[in-house]
């Protein structure tokens, strides 16, 4: 393989804009510690964040290795297609977990995803989760420490080990100084450098294929072609880029995928619990709706431009892969200067990627597994110490899967995978136990485990070979879908059989049980009609639907 | 222990609670302010880069004079956000809930 193709010619000054950037993420997490006395305070920021802090660190938690370079190499490989990522799938997602599901987390004070299956079902299915989760995080944090170093070795040079150490040292620094509001903190900044940094590359792509016109009628001349350039033409059948029919699209990737991911990935929920009130913790996700709708103009489009400006893109190994759409056109198009403010932005995606995962998986391993099972009735110093050395654990862990990671050769499919595994039977028993009061405690726990199990097996047989699918990606959908049918049908089978829990144990868990007060700690100007989640998420979901018109 | 309107109890998120309670912390800092000073920093960085840009710089940005345009706009994002960290300083810490303390 070629290993300069990717060098990218930074100067001084461009190391200086990065080196500006880790010495404000230092501070930042120092300057946490200081309002750090409790675990709360460390696992949850005390739920004292406003919602514009905790929504834009909702959708940068999100903005990771996968989200950047994933969705630019679905852009060129997949063309116009790849916003329903964003406005089908993320979007409704996001507005239901505001809307409908908030209420049940924040109002219960719940301080995790598997502690709410603790009070809702029993301890076996909490244990299950929390493990579950526990390993994916580590697995996931490896996958972004992974995909940090390996653009660090392509755009600097640097050795990938060197790189892996360098990133993760950094990560652990400022989630063990501060917390989780140092991450949560510099997931605000590290948005707002991301956009910094891909903003130029979007606008000098466009300006060099003749703005947007331009670009629609060079794609049509690629290998793409014209397909490339509509969302839903051509989705009365599977002959299109994605290869999917609009029933897939809709009710593959936008119900059981997405609505699995967003809803009861604690570490994204887990930027909504740490709000200051019921209000800001709806709105959180809603608020973080809003960027989510124009990402794709700044991965997409670069994505489109390199198809159109990068000879050859869409190799199968070495500099021209699809993954590498955007460090070619920084390479190609960016001067230094605002270079160096694009691989800060780069940079600080990854970290933000793998800080999500590291804070989530702290919380959880403290709370749900150390706290519930291992060591009980310990001072609150105690667990924040356990918290500390648990960052440290999992950022060491999670060099070893880094290594993992970088045997297989295409992370993007590892992670499907992960997620039509964990998240999508994980969704089926929240949603069920959320809305259905008579759903047992024992139902709670096997439609979750036989769900991951059938999902998991249907993983392995396809990749022994024994079941055969299109793409990894009609088995990740088949998976996330089989195990949905699977934990609702052993729901309903088990709950009959079992005796139901007692009602008074359901309020502020289940839907109609009461118990839920969404306005109990409202702050004065909550009330304004602009701060309303239920229009805010419907304005959200109705520019959803417009933006597709142009793209249709 | 009766606990109407309020949502199930569990003594393991009670405690945590009383310990929120407990906890002094102020919310020391803005990151509005964090945003704004990096900001200020980069647009002028960047800005001085642009008005020494060479004719080569320009021609590899498609004839955009993007390090002075980027920059320019850095500085004027960082500038708004010291502005509205200035015009509307954080609300001291509200006293959580008012628990009487007894």
């Amino acid at each position: 393989m070629d290993g300069d193709g990717l060098r990218l010619n930074m100067n001084g000054l461009d190391y200086l804009i990065l080196a500006l950037y880790f010495v404000t993420v230092l501070g930042v997490g120092f300057a946490a510690r200081r309002a750090i006395r409790t675990s709360v305070d460390f696992f949850l920021s005390g739920r004292s964040l406003p919602a514009w802090v905790t929504g834009l660190a909702f959708v940068s938690a999100n903005l990771g290795a996968l989200e950047i370079i994933g969705m630019a190499a679905n852009g060129a490989q997949y063309g116009v297609m790849t916003v329903h990522y964003y406005w089908i799938g993320a979007v409704p997602a996001m507005v239901f977990l505001g809307i409908v599901m908030m209420p049940f987390y924040y109002g219960s004070k719940v301080r995790s995803v598997p502690e709410y299956l603790r009070l809702r079902f029993n301890r076996p299915t909490h244990l299950l989760n929390a493990i579950s989760f526990a390993v994916a995080q580590v697995l996931i944090a490896g996958v972004n420490l992974y995909a940090l170093a390996l653009v660090m070795q392509a755009l600097l040079g640097w050795p990938l080990w060197t790189a892996i150490v360098v990133g993760a040292a950094i990560v652990l620094a400022y989630i063990t100084i501060g917390g989780l509001s140092g991450a949560i903190y510099n997931e605000v900044l590290q948005f707002f450098v991301i956009l910094a940094g891909l903003i130029p590359v979007t606008v000098i792509g466009l300006v060099k294929v003749g703005g947007w016109n331009g670009l629609m009628d060079a794609v049509g001349d690629t290998k793409l072609g014209e397909a490339g350039l509509h969302a839903w033409q051509d989705t009365g059948s599977t002959a299109n880029p994605l290869g999917a029919h609009w029933i897939g699209i809709v009710f593959g990737l936008g119900f059981v995928l997405s609505f699995g991911y967003w809803t009861t990935n604690f570490a994204e929920v887990q930027r909504a619990l740490s709000a200051k009130n019921m209000s800001a913790a709806r709105r959180t996700p809603i608020i973080a709706a809003y960027p989510k709708l124009f990402i794709p103009l700044v991965t997409v489009i670069p994505g489109l431009v390199a198809l159109v400006t990068v000879k050859g893109l869409g190799a199968e190994s070495g500099d021209l892969q699809y993954n590498n759409a955007i460090p070619l056109l920084m390479r190609d198009l960016l001067p230094n200067g605002v270079l160096g403010v694009a691989v800060t932005g780069l940079l600080a995606s990854f970290m933000a990627g793998m800080a999500a995962n590291v804070s989530g998986f702290n919380t959880v391993f403290t709370y749900d597994i150390w706290q519930a099972y291992i060591r009980r009735d310990r001072s609150d110093e105690y667990y924040l110490r356990v918290g500390r050395w648990a960052t440290v654990a999992a950022v060491v862990i999670g060099i070893g899967t880094a290594f993992i990671a970088a045997g297989f050769s295409n992370i993007m499919n590892y992670i499907q995978a992960l997620f039509s595994v964990f998240n999508a039977p994980l969704f089926a028993t929240f949603i069920i136990g959320m809305f259905w009061k008579r759903m047992s405690a024992l139902a709670g726990f096997w439609s979750l485990l036989l769900g991951t199990l059938v999902s998991l097996s249907l993983y392995l047989l396809y990749k022994g070979g024994v079941i055969d699918f299109n793409s990894d990606l009609e088995e990740s959908f088949w998976g996330a879908g089989l195990a949905f049918v699977t934990a609702v049908v052993v729901a309903a089978i088990v709950t009959p059989l079992t005796s139901p829990k007692r009602d008074e144990e359901l309020r502020g868990l289940v839907y109609g049980m009461g118990g839920v007060d969404l306005k109990g700690d409202v702050l004065a100007g909550d009330a304004a009609w602009y701060r309303s989640p239920v229009l805010l998420g419907l304005i959200a979901v109705a520019l959803a639907a417009l933006f597709y018109i142009p793209v249709f | 222990m009766s606990n109407d309107g309020q949502p199930a109890q569990d003594p393991l998120i009670d405690e945590a609670q009383a310990e929120q309670r407990r906890s002094a912390a102020a919310r020391l800092f803005d990151i509005r302010r964090v945003i704004g000073g990096l900001f200020v920093a980069y647009g002028v960085i960047v800005t001085l880069i642009g008005i020494f840009d060479s004719r080569a710089e320009i021609d590899k940005a498609e004839g955009v004079r993007i390090n002075l345009w980027a920059g320019l706009a850095m500085l004027v994002f960082g500038l708004l956000m010291l502005l509205w960290q200035w015009w509307r300083p954080a609300e001291a810490p509200a006293p959580n809930e008012q628990q009487p303390d007894a």
